[in-house]
């Protein structure tokens, strides 16, 4: 019954879409292959590290496991004994059993997902422009219908989700591939494998979702995986602490995300986005700003802005790959994707657009800051990839969606880059300090130093996105900085925005305002990122003597994947080079999403596109160009790594640098200002005050015990016990009985 | 498949047979206890291997069997086979229905006390049907899960889980206020037995408080049932009438007395549900219940109350209870159960305490659904009732599975056993995520739906409902990270088993029921599609006139 | 007739009422009992002369349960006696509240 109301429903949505017949046909398949990996290694992990327990478990608990002995010699064997590549924990290097098929299936599914995703590429640049307005919709099956609520399960194809489809694969492919060489001696291999085929099959719900729930089942479900992978080694508290602490913070964007899907039944009773866009202009003004608000409390969560951004640094816990491909090349791009996706309500309501642009501006700035004083290597990526987030925000926030997106994607490439990198040099301290029994940290920049020397491949390829964070020309992030920080300050001159007020200031200050804070931002970014730079590879080597000699390039699996990247982060500006950069086809990828976000954008620009005039577009690049080479510049020059010494002779930081360092206090904020508060409460007042004191004390014990009780003792002081008074009683009552009757 | 079920006459005697086939059992086990020799489990516990020895004609492997595990007697395989036996006698409703026929289906209608207009009146509706089957399959899990947990006075045991069987099924079916009430009592007593006798160290007061909150509410309900059925009474003969449908049809009260018989009703529902402030006895049945009460209990004795509201309470009384006082009041209690139940759930320091109070939370969105009264939200109250009884019967089973092994409820008592039990980690995850509410799972669905539909009619309450979806993941996530998460520091925990075949076998079903639900609930959602839109259009109607007068397209039959 | 007999009956009865309020001892109260059950027994009697034999079959009714009621009554005296050593019903206050 399913496969024939399946063909059923295909047949009926696609029969005049141009796509039908082509590879996009095949698109359920995307996410289905990761899923697929995803049960095989499951399967793989639990099967390996399951050993049946006794029949009768309650029995005996002491002499009836005669093989629990053996059985924990298997556990520390090859089971999870938490630590694998990172931090200071040796651990017997043994290899999983299964790693051998699963790093076969583990990459091997995102390779065939990558491969249709080019294929169905292919298939729509065949398709032809004209015929590609709608997007193509494909009905699986009916998942919630209640009433005149009709949620499908349905996937659609344009170009906005393709683009995002191709990064997810081809970025996800390279991160698996790096993935088989940076966990090969972790005991819960397969496992890995599985929470990140997983991670991929939901993100691809949520960029191929059809509808707002489908987006969100995959929304939620990339929450889980980073969950999973942050507390990969979870016998660590620390990493533990960190899943949980990103699940629940991005459970408070999920609540943005619910009360706007439930205001926007409310208001036009669909969920679809092709519904909500052909209605979308019916709703009420204030009506779509809160909408759009509780959406963006939503991104604020994914996307790690003010005020949710905190678990993100701290998701540094998980594996290195996992940062790279979660925590900063895609998932954490998906509140910029929902903005991008929902550009028909954005560009509606302005006060919302200019509070998703001071709120990304405010992010960049704040997070960049934070990042200028790291000693992680990863919290400094950690802090500059929410700082780039902040700039895709600014750009989708003021109506340049296609900037927005661009950034994402470049950004995906270099942010990519930078983790793997990273995580390349993660591998070779740790490999170094296992080899020499040391308890030093791998990760953090003052036990590096002079790195070039012992991996020339990875600082080539890290200071090539080095060099495209830092918006130099003609690298990938030079292009879409630019393309973002150029569209803020023409929507300041002349846009909706503009006209707009936000808490009583008129939008254009703001645009201004936020033009100036990202450019601040960009400088800082620049310094942050050369001095990430220098610390790590430039200067004296401080790792130790012995260690040294254990120094070197990761295998090829993971430089590979790196090289790849490295030439996306150079060559990704041509994607959109905007048109007074003229050095090849201009505005590719503005032309590819103009159907999705074309409509919106006019919106914004009063219905016509912005002329700027070439001496303004000029000095805007100008200015970003001096921006970034004088962040470089003022890093080279006041940097002196050679004066650094290693992280257990470090003093600590004084005044201000400690706040950086201590970023801001924002953690400690939040613990006593809204954690500490909620389980006090739920503890003193709640539960011990009301639960058991008002209800079972009071009401209870005192009230429904005492009051009966009462009565009980009082009806027992008329008993004597004496026969004599009994019988007394009993004859003036049958006196007064037989006298009443005898009166009447 | 419907062909041979209409060839076999399964309409006419499916919904009798489902309430005789666990009394039978319930004979059998007692028979066999009575005829087949002592029961070896009721001897005390210290000497297992004297009373074993002591039975007459018993096959010596078996002795051995039962001196090694110190469980005796066929009781548990009277039960399971009666169970099972139950549960694939009901699977057959789920073809046999039919999601487009608005009436009662499989009828059966006999009279029992003609002198009082008692009848034996009993028939289901989609929302029935979910119940039923959810009911069956929980109790051949529930009696697997006690296979070896209840090792004292085992005939008993499952003979009272029989009889509880009866009775729950039997308030799910009733379409006769009367027989509703019979039923309600009949589930009450077992449970008191099984909390108060294989219970933990405080057994005595939670049984007490169980039986004399229940035993509070169900005696105003009678009072309220006695009034209607005297209200109804044929004026010709002066016998009282205890049908629901003539009742709904045609009765007629007061206003005042239809705020009177809704707040019994009410009472009697919401202790059971149970609503705050009314949940305090709801945390001590659940911690001093053996695992086998606690899942039953949460499965699905809390759901008779919600089932209670849907069937009995708001469509005889609409004016009463969509009056916009009680309608608030009501709404505002549920919308405090969900935020006050997860956040006293969050400071828990005993695991089945912290899902016991969970219960509250979700139950109240239950009740959220139905008072909020769309389609949806009372199509996603039927949904979380389902899925609360998968999800935390899960969760109550998997604590039992932990429970056997270490004899701790408590969380910090563990740390880091995802090591040592893997299996067991991975299924509680998978069972804490879907009780959260992860898309995905079956939790989701219900709560989804419920926070939507209400959206359109009290948006304000639904907003704060919707909170509850952080703290919700707060509460669990913090739970098993403490249990499963976290250093190893416990090194009693070292030699902890993992879960044997029985006990993943157990799991099996709930496991696919929330991936099956959570995935593809269409068919679920269309069974129950016709009982929520005459809930919501009886509801509607006759709450606006403030009569009973209900068009002939709507009327229920 | 009729009125001599009940005459006699009240007064037996009214000796029996008045010995089971007055008296302290068990088997005084007891015998007061089987008084008035016997005044009873009398009224019974001499009613059955003009409503026929049905206060005659009670009657015996009355004997066989006043039997029962002295062989269970006494016995418990005799238990009383054995436990307290007295049968002064005012020592005797168990149901006090």
């Amino acid at each position: 019954m399913l496969p024939a109301s399946f063909a059923l429903l295909q047949e009926a949505a696609g029969v005049a879409h141009p796509l039908a017949g082509t590879a996009a046909r095949w698109m359920w398949a995307l996410p289905l292959l990761p899923l697929l990996g995803f049960v095989i290694n499951g399967a793989l992990s639990i099967v390996s590290a399951y050993h049946a327990g006794p029949a009768d478990p309650g029995a005996h608990p002491h002499d009836a496991h005669p093989s629990v002995e053996e059985r924990h010699e298997a556990h520390t064997g090859h089971d999870v004994t938490g630590g694998g590549a990172h931090g200071d924990d040796h651990h017997v290097v043994v290899r999983h059993r299964f790693a051998g098929l699963a790093t076969i299936i583990g990459p091997g599914v995102m390779v065939l997902a990558f491969g249709l995703a080019v294929a169905i590429f292919a298939a729509m640049r065949g398709a032809g422009d004209a015929a590609l307005h709608t997007p193509f919709v494909q009905r699986y099956f009916e998942w919630m219908p209640v009433g005149d609520l009709r949620i499908d399960a349905a996937f659609q194809l344009d170009q906005l989700s393709m683009v995002m489809i191709l990064v997810i694969t081809g970025v996800g492919m390279l991160i698996h591939l790096f993935s088989v060489g940076y966990m090969q001696d972790d005991p819960s291999y397969p496992r890995y494998f599985a929470y990140l085929n997983l991670f991929v099959a939901f993100m691809l719900v949520l960029v191929m979702g059809a509808s707002y729930p489908v987006m969100f089942v995959g929304w939620e479900g990339v929450g889980l995986c980073s969950y999973l992978l942050i507390g990969f080694w979870y016998l660590d508290k620390a990493n533990a602490d960190a899943g949980k602490k990103a699940f629940i913070m991005n459970r408070i964007g999920d609540f943005g995300f619910l009360v706007a899907m439930f205001m926007l039944y409310a208001n036009i009773g669909t969920l679809e986005f092709e519904g909500v866009r052909a209605q979308a202009t019916a709703l009420g003004p204030s009506v779509v700003t809160w909408i759009c608000l509780f959406f963006f409390l939503g991104c604020t969560g994914k996307s790690a802005q003010i005020p949710l951004y905190t678990w993100l640094p701290d998701a540094m816990a998980g594996p290195t790959p996992v940062s790279a491909l979660i925590h900063a090349a895609t998932m954490v791009t998906a509140g910029v994707y929902l903005i991008a996706r929902s550009n028909f309500l954005f560009s509606l309501s302005p006060v919302a657009s200019l509070t998703v642009v001071v709120i990304g501006a405010l992010t960049a700035i704040f997070a960049a800051s934070i990042g200028l004083k790291q000693w992680d290597i990863k919290k400094v990526l950690a802090y500059s990839t929410v700082s780039q987030l902040g700039y895709m925000f600014i750009g989708v926030g003021s109506g340049a969606y296609v900037s927005g997106v661009f950034h994402l994607v470049t950004h995906a490439f270099f942010k990519a880059l930078l983790f793997l990198g990273s995580g390349s040099v993660i591998f070779a301290m740790h490999r170094a300090y296992h080899a020499t029994h040391s308890a030093e940290d791998a990760q953090d920049m003052r036990n590096m130093g002079g790195l070039r020397r012992y991996m020339p491949w990875t600082f080539w390829l890290m200071l090539a996105a080095t060099l495209a964070i830092a918006g130099f020309p003609p690298f990938a992030g030079f292009f879409s900085k630019d393309a973002i920080l150029g569209t803020v300050f023409l929507r300041a001159r002349e846009s909706t925005l503009a006209d707009a007020h936000w808490l009583g200031i008129p939008g254009n200050i703001i645009l201004y305002a936020c033009y100036v804070l990202g450019l601040a931002a960009a400088f800082m970014t620049a310094v942050y990122m050369t001095r990430m730079l220098i610390y790590t590879f430039l200067g004296p080597n401080r790792s130790g003597e012995r260690e040294r000699d254990f120094l070197g390039e990761a295998p090829w699996i993971m430089t590979g994947p790196l090289l790849v990247l490295g030439v996306l982060s150079v060559a990704g500006g041509w994607l959109n080079l905007p048109e007074s950069i003229p050095i090849g086809r201009v505005g590719l990828l503005e032309h590819w999403l103009d159907p999705v976000v074309g409509e919106s954008t006019l919106r914004i620009t009063h219905g016509a596109a912005v002329e700027a005039s070439s001496t303004i577009e000029y000095s805007l690049i100008g200015a970003a160009v001096l921006i970034a080479l004088a962040g470089i510049v003022v890093a080279w020059v006041m940097l002196r790594p050679e004066r650094l010494v290693p992280k257990r002779e470090a003093r600590q930081e004084e005044g201000f640098e400690r706040v950086l360092a201590n970023k801001y206090y924002v953690d400690e904020i939040y613990d006593d200002a809204v954690v500490q508060p909620t389980v006090g409460v739920s503890r003193n007042l709640l539960w011990e005050g009301i639960d058991q004191g008002l209800i079972d004390n009071v009401m209870v014990k005192y009230i429904g015990t005492g009051v009966p009780r009462l009565f009980g003792w009082l009806g027992s002081q008329l008993q004597s016990g004496q026969v004599g008074t009994y019988a007394w009683v009993l004859v003036v009552g049958v006196l007064f009985v037989l006298g009443a009757f005898t009166i009447r | 498949m419907n062909g041979f079920l209409t060839s076999v006459g399964y309409d006419r005697w499916i919904l009798p047979a489902l309430l005789g086939i666990p009394l039978l059992g319930a004979l059998v086990i007692w028979l066999q206890a009575a005829l087949g020799g002592r029961d070896a489990g009721a001897a005390p516990r210290a000497a297992p291997e004297e009373s074993a020895a002591a039975r007459a004609g018993v096959d010596p492997r078996t002795a051995v069997d039962e001196i090694a595990t110190g469980v005796a007697g066929p009781a548990r395989v009277i039960a399971l086979a009666t169970f099972i036996v139950e549960f694939i006698v009901s699977l057959g409703l789920w073809p046999a229905f039919d999601p487009a026929d608005g009436r009662w289906q499989f009828p059966v209608d006999i009279a029992w006390i003609p002198s009082w207009g008692v009848r034996f009146t009993i028939g289901i509706d989609g929302m029935a049907l979910m119940m039923i089957l959810l009911t069956t399959l929980i109790m051949v899990l529930a009696s697997l899960g006690s296979w070896t947990y209840i090792r004292t006075r085992t005939h008993s045991f499952y003979a009272l889980m029989l009889v509880l069987t009866t009775g729950m099924l039997g308030v799910f079916m009733s379409l006769d206020l009367f027989l509703f009430y019979v039923m309600w009592e009949v589930m009450l007593v077992p449970m008191y037995f099984i909390i108060g006798i294989w219970g933990g160290e405080n057994r005595l007061y939670a049984s007490l408080k169980f039986f004399i909150y229940t035993m509070v509410g169900s005696m105003l309900m009678l009072a309220a049932i006695v009034y209607i059925g005297l209200a109804a009474r044929n004026p010709a003969t002066g016998i009282p009438t205890f049908s629901y449908d003539y009742i709904l049809q045609n009765v007629v009260v007061s206003p005042t007395a239809a705020l009177w018989l809704f707040g019994a009703f009410f009472m009697a529902f919401a202790v059971k549900v149970p609503m705050f402030p009314f949940h305090t006895w709801l945390p001590d049945a659940h911690v001093e219940a053996p695992t086998a009460g606690s899942v039953v209990l949460a499965s699905i004795m809390l759901k008779l109350g919600t089932f209670g509201f849907l069937r009995l309470a708001v469509p005889l009384f609409p004016s009463a209870a969509m009056n916009e006082t009680v309608r608030s009041i009501i709404l505002g209690l549920a919308v405090i159960g969900i935020v006050y139940g997860a956040l006293v759930s969050m400071v828990q320091t005993d695991f089945k305490k912290l899902v016991a109070y969970s219960s509250v939370s979700h139950l109240g969105f239950v009740m959220l659904g139905i008072f909020a009264l769309t389609v949806q939200s009372v199509q996603g109250a039927l949904m979380v009732m389902i899925n609360h009884g998968i999800s935390t019967g899960a969760l109550f089973l998997l604590i039992g599975m932990i429970y056997e092994r270490r004899h701790s409820r408590l969380i910090e008592a563990y740390g880091g056993i995802a090591r040592v039990v893997p299996m067991f980690a991975a299924l509680l995850t998978l069972v804490s995520l879907s009780s959260i509410g992860l898309p995905g799972t079956n939790g989701f669905i219900g709560e989804f739906l419920v926070l939507i539909g209400a959206f359109k009619t009290v948006p304000i309450f639904t907003i704060i409902a919707t909170t509850a979806v952080i703290f919700a993941a707060a509460y669990l996530l913090w739970a098993i990270q403490r249990i499963l998460f976290n250093a190893f520091t416990k090194p009693e925990n070292e030699h902890l088993a993992d879960l044997n075949p029985r006990e993943l076998l157990i799991m099996a079903p709930l496991v696919v029921a929330i991936i099956w639900l959570g995935v593809y609930p269409a068919p679920v959602l269309r069974r129950m599609q016709l009982s929520a839109e005459r809930f919501v259009t009886v509801v509607q109607g006759r709450a606006t006139s403030q009569s009973r007068v209900v068009s002939t397209g709507e009327r229920p039959r | 007739m009729l009125a001599e007999a009940l005459f006699f009956s009240a007064v037996l009865f009214t000796i029996g009422v008045v010995g089971v309020l007055t008296r302290r001892n068990a088997i005084i109260v007891f015998m007061c009992v089987e008084l008035m059950l016997n005044a009873v027994n009398l009224s019974f009697v001499a009613f059955s002369q003009v409503y026929g034999v049905a206060g005659q079959v009670f009657v015996f009714f009355v004997m066989t349960v006043a039997a029962a009621e002295a062989a269970v009554g006494l016995a418990i005296i005799i238990a009383l006696f054995r436990h307290r050593q007295t049968v002064n019903l005012q020592n005797i206050n168990l149901l006090k509240g």
